[in-house]
């Protein structure tokens, strides 16, 4: 199971949090700073897991993350789960995410929080794996979006032409 | 002008989207919190409006908000509001939003219930998937009830899109309400085999999630999994397979064997490094369950050592990490094959990754020997001198001392190089455990009794140095270890050098300075020591000496006297008196020193910290029983289950007792704080002395001037664990030497040569002797301590709900099936209501009030009539699937066997008897049985056709329906049937001329396999062929008809009884419209189709042509079966002649023996000694006289006319077991001597016991 998917930056603003169980928003908070705190400090060139912190987990816990440019992906997944088969699939959700941004940079995540949710949707549900065929996420993706124009909105039509 | 504010804010308030909330964020960074605040404002404008989509916007900027730390769920009302909104686009943005803030405790959860089946029933799959994802995260119990029978329907939905989602939230649903796990089992399972890759991976996630925490439950589909890992090409769930079958081997170790060779196969064969990893690890997984019995054993544990160290070497600090992992694990059972990387392991306590290092410091832990640990623990010390970090280093401490004291101080060979190593840890800087090192010290001090003069001289020396480890308060934890050293100095003091100087350091002003319980254990030890020195002193013709030392306790104990901590104040005022005393006699020159010592004289041994856990409770103590009977209204909940509890031992209940006890205690010293807290007159313990000795952060206030030392600190004086180090080498040298000198003389008696191989070998762990003789005193216990039954399973845990058996469930042959109550609720149930549970239900009606309530109870009879065609159809489908995977199982296997084309063939043939009647129980262990050894083919051939009872006992699971009989397909296959129970037996024959060869090897394995099998054992021995028999009875006879019959309970229902009854036309005329009718009892009573009245008869469903007979069944409900019981019953039927045609009738009776509710199940025997411990079981036994067969044939009678299974058979002495259709268990000890046989019979229904045995009697009276 995995228990929850952070993203932040490389100053440990949070963009994107998905607990997979429940906190209440100040222990979330926490947990981002101490993840980030943990991940931060390690260098470049060491493994990518960590045993989790205090407050997510314990010992049958980890903290599996990457590092790619200014974000932080961190998955914090227990036993169960496969270690490298979770990096695979980070590696499947940033993909992803590049080719429904188009050459995803943090500012995409920044203003597309709800976006980048929905993409995570379709991989992981309630702490499982649902998908890992990055073909078939971003068909799902894309009917999804599809659907949405379809359906005209007041708000965004007129934003968008600015 | 306000207008136009007015006008600008509304158009904010529409136009403000995500976007520019997160911009305006950005663009506040000096007020972050005002510009939120004011955002929430608007937010909260917005949420009042009544167009949607101004709602949703605002509820999309929440969930940004939520994920910013703020607390949003004031909004959740309005969640609710956009999740129902008929929009795909806002829909998606309130689940969205409720999942990332609805919790179990959120109110309008409830709510929901209905828009959330609205849009699983959605004709869209996206607002389908949307509210499965929504769900995923925020089900509740409530939930889970309400929507379990809609998301089953789901997991059968067209969409493989739907299907994955639905299969993969029924773990949530599971783990919130356990009851939907086994009605939702058997779909899961087909789920297994759905046809798209993404269902299946979902369903294999699901049962691999839930097998990880139960798994004894899920054995039973290890074939399936087994195939599934053979065929899938998907890493990621064989990646999920393999880490269950992890789980699972442990409890089965023919699993593991069955596993290694296809694993082996997949570590050689891919490519993805993922899936050799989970593959290496299962296999070590498999080794650990296996005894060391295997012979490609060794093999494996180096394939796998091998690959690891593959995995270490590597460049990428992930696979090094996971490789000494996985080593870690091997470790545990297999220490030699690891210790051989030693060298590659010490290399990454050098690694920059902290990760790896403290991997790397785990394996060390099981790699010690006696001869490598001095240098280990030197490398060791060398990373600890260089550790940056606290943590690191203080596991580098943690990790030293474990290695070394492991195992009792298994590996130390000189305790003097112990003691010095953790007098040198000591000096660590700001290490947080003083108090391991300080009781490590005490430890070996303590049982280590040739140690005490080394370690009293070494304390002596810490606590003269001690203002080198209190100097600098930031290492206060150190300071622990005075404590210890305190304590050994005292209470060893006879072994003091110099026992003036150590008082002295003992009573110094300084010392008050440290924590309160160390004073008090120097104040305590000072007085011990004070003892001896007055010992030593008083042979001495001076006098003063010992006056002095008087004097100098006395000057300088006033000022512990004044101490804030109590315990120090006490003990130091005692004791001053004390010595006052002393002094005074010392005045007028009496001896005084041995009454002193006496005061500390005895030796004080080493308890072990689970000593006062075990003591047993003595015979005839209950503590759960009342001392005082408590008021009456409990009583009636209580007795009954003392009534159960009383014969089980009391180990069982007393934990239970201690918790309840120790809640109750918290409870109430709860309530005297509460009590004390609002009580003024209560004088609280002042925060001062509570500063002062508590623990680390007190000490702080101590104002201490702060030494700084930035060279590391030598403690003069001490010697370094170095030097033991070299000195240990050198001993081993020397002895090695002497050793060889011996050898040689004796090699050159004998001859010469081969010699230099041994003596250039490294010297093997027994040839270190230790430095000296020590004797390691082991930690007292009390008499007749109980062995550790520690139970450290969480009772919070959620999955512990989900324990449930599910094997019954599978191929639903179930000996319990559903039962009414497990079925998952629909919703028309709750309407109608279900008297179950009526508050509930008010509630949930409360949230449904539009549902019809006349229309429900219709509708409910019709779902179910559906559900049940359903479940028919998929049983049928099931087995068809079933029997080919089988045979693609044989087919698979057959290729290893010696003799693979005659037998398959016959395998096939009877093949499909037992997947249908044997339990999954005895199928997964012919599956298991299958695989080790090659002549295994034809062993599973026999157990198979062991397995069905002989007569073809219940029939296939459609047979036993009770529609059946009108059925007129089955006629064929029935007389078929008869065929080919005539060939099976001349093939039993055969085979067992076959079997002799092999068989004394398998003979405990067969038990297992079926009732007969076991018996056929007995037979094969003694080479005697068995007497036919028959179960079949003569019903009745007249001159037209014959009716024998034979009766079986129904494994399916624990309350039907199936009667077999062959109709034999013995005239020469037609017998045609064959009714067959029986008068119901109270307790039992026929089947009969729905619509048919009571006293209705059953058309026999065949017609009998002259000198032909045939088989029907006929299935009856009995509620009680501890009772034989008769029925009368008529046979009427028309006799047709070429001319004429007569009415006729047979009336018989038919006798429902105990017998008959028998079902042979096997049993294990660990199972069947378990069985008999309860304690459950009443006894009953009777005795047999003249009965002159061998003992097989006993048994075999026994097995066949009874339905029992053999447990063991030992000489003339076999267990049997059998199992009721309702599930009583009974147990038969069956003894022959001569003529005499006495069965000793045990089961948990003392009357279905007595006339189970009285019917065993009869059997025999009649032969």
């Amino acid at each position: 199971m995995i228990k929850a998917i952070l993203i932040f930056n490389n100053h440990g603003k949070p963009r994107l949090s998905k607990f997979y169980e429940h906190y209440n928003e100040d222990t979330e908070q926490q947990i981002i700073r101490e993840t980030f705190h943990l991940v931060s400090k390690r260098d470049e060139n060491v493994c990518n897991f960590l045993e989790g912190g205090m407050l997510i987990g314990g010992s049958d816990y980890k903290l599996i993350y990457r590092h790619y440019a200014t974000l932080y992906f961190v998955f914090c997944v227990d036993s169960s789960e496969s270690e490298l088969g979770i990096l695979d699939l980070i590696q499947v959700f940033v993909e992803t995410l590049d080719k429904c941004f188009e050459n995803v940079c943090e500012l995409d995540l920044i203003f597309h929080v709800d976006k980048v949710h929905n993409i995570l949707a379709e991989m992981v549900m309630g702490g499982m794996v649902l998908e890992t065929n990055m073909n078939e996420i971003i068909t799902q993706v894309d009917a999804q979006n599809k659907m949405e124009k379809s359906e005209t909105f007041i708000f965004q039509s007129t934003r968008q032409d600015r | 002008m306000a207008l136009k504010i007015v006008k600008g804010s509304i158009d904010r308030m529409f136009d403000k989207n995500l976007q520019d909330l997160v911009r305006g964020i950005r663009n506040h960074k000096e007020d972050e919190a005002k510009y939120i605040s004011t955002c929430i404002d608007e937010i909260k404008q917005e949420l009042k409006q009544d167009n949607i989509a101004v709602k949703a916007n605002a509820v999309c900027k929440l969930t940004y908000l939520q994920m910013l730390g703020y607390d949003v769920s004031w909004a959740a009302f309005n969640i609710v509001e956009v999740m129902s909104s008929s929009k795909f686009t806002y829909k998606r943005i309130g689940y969205l939003a409720a999942s990332q803030c609805f919790h179990e405790n959120t109110d309008v959860i409830m709510l929901t219930t209905n828009q959330i089946r609205k849009d699983l029933s959605s004709p869209n799959q996206y607002d389908t998937g949307v509210a499965l994802t929504g769900l995923s995260c925020f089900v509740t119990p409530d939930l889970a009830r309400d929507l379990a029978n809609d998301i089953m329907t789901l997991m059968s939905h067209t969409k493989p899109y739907i299907r994955k989602k639905a299969v993969l939230i029924m773990y949530k649903v599971f783990l919130k309400y356990p009851e939907s796990l086994r009605p939702a089992f058997p779909r899961l399972k087909e789920k297994l085999e759905d046809p798209d890759p993404g269902v299946q991976s979902a369903a294999v996630n699901v049962i691999c999630e839930l097998a990880r925490r139960n798994p004894k439950n899920y054995l039973s589909l290890a074939p399936l999994f087994f195939k599934l890992m053979t065929s899938s090409t998907n890493n990621w769930v064989l990646i999920k397979i393999i880490k269950l079958f992890g789980a699972l081997t442990p409890l089965e170790p023919r699993l593991g064997k069955k596993l290694i060779e296809p694993l082996t196969n997949l570590i050689h064969s891919t490519s993805a490094m993922s899936l050799l990893y989970e593959c290496v690890n299962t296999v070590i997984a498999v080794l650990i369950s296996l005894s060391s019995g295997m012979p490609n054993h060794s093999a494996s544990i180096q394939l796998c050592v091998q690959k690891l160290r593959i995995l270490i070497e590597d460049s990428d600090q992930n696979l090094k990490y996971l490789g000494l992992l996985a080593m870690s694990k091997i470790l545990k059972t297999h220490p030699k094959s690891v210790q051989s990387h030693k060298d590659l392991i010490l290399q990454c306590l050098d690694d920059k990754d902290e990760s790896i290092r403290l991997r790397a410091l785990d394996l060390l832990y099981g790699m010690v020997s006696k001869k490598n640990l001095m240098e280990i623990v030197k490398k060791l010390m060398i990373h600890v001198d260089k550790a940056e970090g606290t943590t690191y280093r203080d596991e580098l401490l943690t990790k030293i001392i474990d290695i070394c004291s492991q195992s009792n101080y298994q590996y130390i060979t000189n305790f003097e190089w112990y003691i010095s190593i953790l007098v040198e840890l000591t000096r660590l800087e700001g290490t947080r455990h003083g108090h391991l090192i300080a009781s490590q010290m005490l430890d070996v001090a303590i049982r280590v009794k040739a140690i005490r003069v080394f370690a009293v001289a070494q304390m002596a020396t810490l606590l003269d140095n001690a203002h080198l480890l209190t100097g600098n308060m930031q290492r206060n934890g150190i300071c622990e270890v005075l404590y210890a050293a305190a304590w050994i100095c005292g209470e060893f003091s006879e072994h003091l050098e110099n026992p003036v100087q150590t008082l002295e350091a003992m009573l110094r002003p300084k010392v008050a300075t440290l924590p309160g319980h160390i004073q008090a254990v120097y104040v305590q030890n000072a007085a011990k020591l004070f003892a001896t020195i007055l010992k030593n002193q008083e042979g001495n013709t001076d006098s003063t000496a010992a006056q002095e030392t008087s004097q100098m306790m006395i000057d300088r104990l006033p000022l512990f006297v004044q101490s804030a901590n109590l315990e120090v104040q006490e003990r130091a005022s005692c004791i001053l008196q004390l010595v006052k005393y002393i002094q005074k006699l010392q005045q007028k020159d009496v001896e005084v020193a041995e009454e002193v010592s006496a005061l500390f004289a005895g030796e004080l041994n080493p308890v072990a910290p689970k000593a006062q856990k075990k003591v047993p409770v003595p015979e005839g103590l209950d503590l759960d029983a009342w001392i005082n009977e408590p008021p009456s209204e409990s009583e009636s909940e209580d007795e009954q289950p003392k009534a159960i509890f009383t014969k089980e031992e009391p180990k069982h209940s007393r934990p239970r007792h201690t918790e309840v006890d120790e809640k109750e205690l918290a409870r109430r010293r709860e309530a005297r704080k509460q009590e004390q807290a609002n009580n003024p007159f209560y004088i609280k313990a002042s925060p001062s002395s509570q500063k002062v000795y508590q623990e680390a952060p007190g000490v702080e206030h101590i104002p201490v001037v702060q030494i700084d030392l930035s060279v590391p600190l030598k403690v003069p004086g001490l010697p370094m664990s170095d030097q033991y180090v070299k000195l240990e080498e050198e001993r081993r040298q020397k002895e090695r030497a002497e050793k060889k000198k011996k050898e040689k003389k004796k090699r050159k008696e004998k001859r010469s040569g081969r010699g230099k191989k041994h003596d250039s070998g490294p010297e093997s762990e027994e040839d270190i002797t230790p430095a000296h003789v020590v004797d390691i005193v082991t930690e007292e216990m009390p008499e007749n301590a109980l062995p550790s039954d520690d139970d450290d399973k969480d009772p919070n845990d959620p999955h512990k709900a989900l324990d449930i058996d599910l094997d019954n469930l599978l191929e639903t042959t179930a000996r319990r099936p559903l039962a009414d109550s497990e079925k998952l609720p629909v919703r028309s149930h709750r309407a109608a209501g279900a008297p179950k549970s009526s508050a509930e239900d008010g509630e949930a009606e409360n949230a449904t009030p539009q549902e019809p309530k006349k229309k429900s109870s219709k509708e409910k009879r019709d779902k179910k009539k559906d559900k049940e065609r359903d479940r028919k159809r998929s049983k049928e489908e099931k087995k068809k699937k079933k029997h080919k995977h089988e045979e693609k199982e044989e087919d698979l296997l057959g290729g290893q066997a010696e003799e693979p084309v005659v037998q398959s063939e016959e395998t096939k043939e009877v093949e499909a008897q037992p997947t249908s009647t044997s339990a999954e129980v005895s199928d997964l262990d012919f599956w298991l049985s299958n695989a080790p050894v090659p002549s295994n083919t034809q062993e599973a051939a026999t157990v198979a056709e062991a397995a069905p009872a002989p007569e073809a006992p219940a029939g296939t699971a459609a047979d036993s329906e009770p529609e059946e009989p009108k059925d007129t397909e089955t006629e064929e296959s029935k007389s078929s049937k008869h065929k080919k129970k005539k060939q099976k037996k001349e093939k039993e024959e055969k085979e067992k001329k076959k079997k002799k060869k092999h068989h004394h090897h398998h003979h405990h394995h067969h038990s297992d396999g079926g009732g007969e099998e076991s018996v056929q054992n007995g037979t094969v021995e003694e080479e005697e062929p068995l007497p036919p028999m028959s179960n079949y009875c003569l019903l009745a006879e007249n001159s037209y008809i014959k009716m024998v019959c034979d009766i079986q309970g129904n494994l399916q229902d624990g309350s039907q009884v199936v009667v077999s009854v062959i109709f034999e036309n013995k005239s020469d005329s037609f017998l045609k419209s064959m009714e067959f009718n029986v008068l119901d009892s109270l307790n039992s009573k026929l089947q009969r189709p729905e619509g048919s009245g009571p006293h209705d008869g059953l058309t026999v469903p065949f017609q009998l042509p002259p000198g032909v007979s045939n088989e029907a069944r006929f299935v009856f409900t009995v509620q009680s079966i501890v009772m034989p019981q008769k029925l009368k019953g008529t046979l009427t039927f028309i006799v047709k002649n070429e001319d004429s045609s007569t009415h006729e009738k047979l009336d018989f009776k038919l006798h429902f023996t105990c017998t008959s509710y028998l079902i042979t199940t096997p049993c294990y025997s660990d199972a069947f000694a378990k069985l008999l411990e309860s304690g459950d079981l009443k006894s009953s036994s009777v005795r047999l006289e003249g009965v002159n067969m061998p003992f097989h044939h006993l048994l075999a009678r026994i097995c066949f006319h009874h339905h029992f299974s053999v447990v063991e058979r030992i000489d003339s002495c076999a267990s049997m077991y059998s199992r009721s259709i309702q599930g009583h268990h009974v147990c038969l000890l069956v003894k022959t001597s001569g003529q005499t046989v006495s069965i000793d019979a045990k089961c948990d229904e003392p009357t279905l016991l007595g006339n189970v045995l009285d019917e065993i009697k009869q059997t025999f009276s009649q032969c």
